[in-house]
């Protein structure tokens, strides 16, 4: 128990020192915010939607965390490329406590992050339909932040390099972003976008957190907690598995 | 303390460490001195669990260290030969953490840590983070942190590597103190002759993957007829231009790894 605390207490303190990357990593989201959210309110609004504002706030906070939780699983590079990943690894606690501790710190830091968006989507104007809605919006917002910090883990242990990491970003973590319904609404899309979609964990993610704050429901309830979990427990074994497999 | 048989290990068709056979007695300093590419890492990350052998026996402290890891990494502290510390995190933040990952009780973690930070000159600079400090700092830090969990054998390797000669007189300085205060077991290795003699009570030389000799200074220079150190070097293994083709050696290898990705 001591491990998982003492890891979980390092990313936290990461989190909170890095002070620039905090700044800019709250800046991309609130840039989307304020670009989408002009640039396409009008359009939105015409087609008989109501506030893209609305709709939208939900998406940038998934986004957010989901940025945030495979970011900070893949900066397990740095501990290894900086040799401290090997202080971790010969120590006398299993790999499992190890991953573990690090996947919920950086889940927390996700957490953390989608919570200050939120604030921002508040001062903006966002309203949830009901402030009692707000436990239920936490729920999405840890699943995703732990199914993503589990993925993170997973990518952080199999990744070697910087090209990797690109790699990961470009063709993985943004299409996972853009197939999620956070943008745009998902009805009346081609088949193969649906398809997409439903691959696609963050959609399930989104449509609870939007739901829960809007009540717009695109899956039902149920289903987005049962396809969240279950993602989740199948990121976290991935993880843990990639994670023994590590070689110093 | 420590005993070793026949250790042999593989990469691929390459062998790092030929059939390597020696035993470490408690409380004992004993060095490995060999060339770039001899094998010295490749046998420390054997003996501490970071890397299985592809045959032989390991004995640390009576048990096999690949069979109980965890009794195993409990008993030994090492120091990488490549830095291993959280350089975001404060010299004091980045004991607190080897103290907890190795179950050292939070009493004992503070007074240990006050005493070993003291002990190694970082006391007044226990809250700056570690990214500010220098190699010799690190390199002390480092030190400090292995023998947090009071280990019965401390390995390092190439400890010295890139520090200026005042910060490696000063490291071994307080390597030896400890040898004698707390009787820790030292395994160390190096390619520097005059600290191998200076440090070490005994030595054994490794070259190609294979342990040429071994035994105290004296011993060596004894066996091969030679007055220094350097001199039964040379004698056991042949020109010293051997340390110049392992590193480009070494150096093709990488080369080969970066065109397979
Ligand atoms: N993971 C590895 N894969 C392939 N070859 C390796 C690996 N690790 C070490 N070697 C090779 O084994 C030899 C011994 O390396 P090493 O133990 O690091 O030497 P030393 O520490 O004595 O400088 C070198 O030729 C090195 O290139
Ligand atoms: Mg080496």
């Amino acid at each position: 128990m001591g491990a998982i605390y003492i890891l979980w207490l390092r990313e936290l303190k990461r989190y909170v020192r890095s002070r620039v990357q905090v700044v800019a990593s709250l800046a991309q989201p609130c840039l989307y915010l304020f670009a989408f959210g002009f640039g396409f309110g009008a359009v939105f609004r015409q087609a008989g939607r109501g506030s893209y504002l609305q709709f939208m706030a939900p998406g940038v906070v998934a986004m957010t965390v989901l940025f945030s939780a495979v970011f900070s699983g893949i900066a397990m590079l740095w501990d290894r490329q900086f040799g401290f990943l090997k202080e971790t690894l010969v120590a006398p606690v299993s790999r499992l406590q190890i991953m573990i501790g690090r996947t919920l710190g950086g889940a927390t830091v996700a957490i953390i992050q989608g919570t200050i968006v939120l604030c921002v989507c508040l001062l903006a104007g966002f309203r949830p339909q009901s402030w009692l809605a707000l436990p239920g919006a936490f729920l999405f917002l840890f699943l995703i932040a732990l199914v993503f910090a589990a993925l993170g883990t997973a990518l952080g242990s199999a990744i070697k390099d910087m090209q990797g990491f690109q790699i990961v970003m470009n063709f993985l973590v943004m299409p996972i972003y853009f197939l999620s319904g956070a943008l745009f609404p998902l009805d009346n899309q081609k088949i193969g976008m649906r398809i997409a979609n439903q691959i696609d964990p963050l959609s399930y993610g989104v449509d609870g957190l939007r739901g829960m704050l809007t009540n717009v429901w695109h899956f039902t309830p149920s289903t987005n907690l049962m396809v969240l979990t279950v993602v989740a427990g199948a990121f976290l074994l991935l993880g843990a598995y990639l994670f023994s497999k590590i070689e110093v | 303390m420590i005993s070793v048989r026949n250790l042999v290990r593989r990469f691929g068709d390459f062998t790092a460490v030929k059939e390597i056979s020696f035993d470490v007695a408690q409380g004992e300093i004993f060095a490995f001195l060999g060339p770039n590419g001899a094998g010295k890492s490749t046998t420390i990350k054997m003996l501490t669990t970071l890397l299985r052998p592809t045959s032989g026996a390991i004995q640390l402290d009576g048990m096999d260290p690949n069979v109980h890891q965890k009794e195993a990494r409990q008993r030994f502290g090492i120091v990488f030969q490549d830095p291993s510390l959280d350089q975001e995190q404060t010299a004091w933040e980045n004991m607190e953490l080897h103290g907890v990952l190795y179950h050292v009780p939070r009493k004992v973690r503070a007074t240990r840590i006050v005493f070993l930070l003291k002990t190694f000159e970082l006391w007044d600079r226990k809250d700056s983070l570690v990214k500010t400090f220098s190699g010799g700092m690190k390199r002390r830090l480092e030190i400090a942190r292995g023998l947090l969990h009071t280990p019965k054998i401390l390995f390092l390797d190439e400890p010295t590597l890139g520090l200026d000669p005042q910060s490696r007189n000063q490291l071994w300085t307080h390597v030896k103190a400890l040898n004698e205060t707390e009787k820790t077991t030292v395994f160390l290795t190096t390619h520097y002759m005059d600290e191998a003699e200076k440090v070490a009570h005994r030595i054994a030389i490794m070259d190609h993957g294979a342990i040429v000799a071994q035994g105290t200074a004296a011993e060596l220079k004894q066996q091969t007829s030679t007055d220094s150190l350097e001199a039964a070097f040379l004698a056991l293994t042949g020109s010293s231009l051997r340390n110049e083709s392992a590193d480009a050696k070494a150096g093709l290898r990488q080369m080969a790894q970066m065109w397979r990705r």
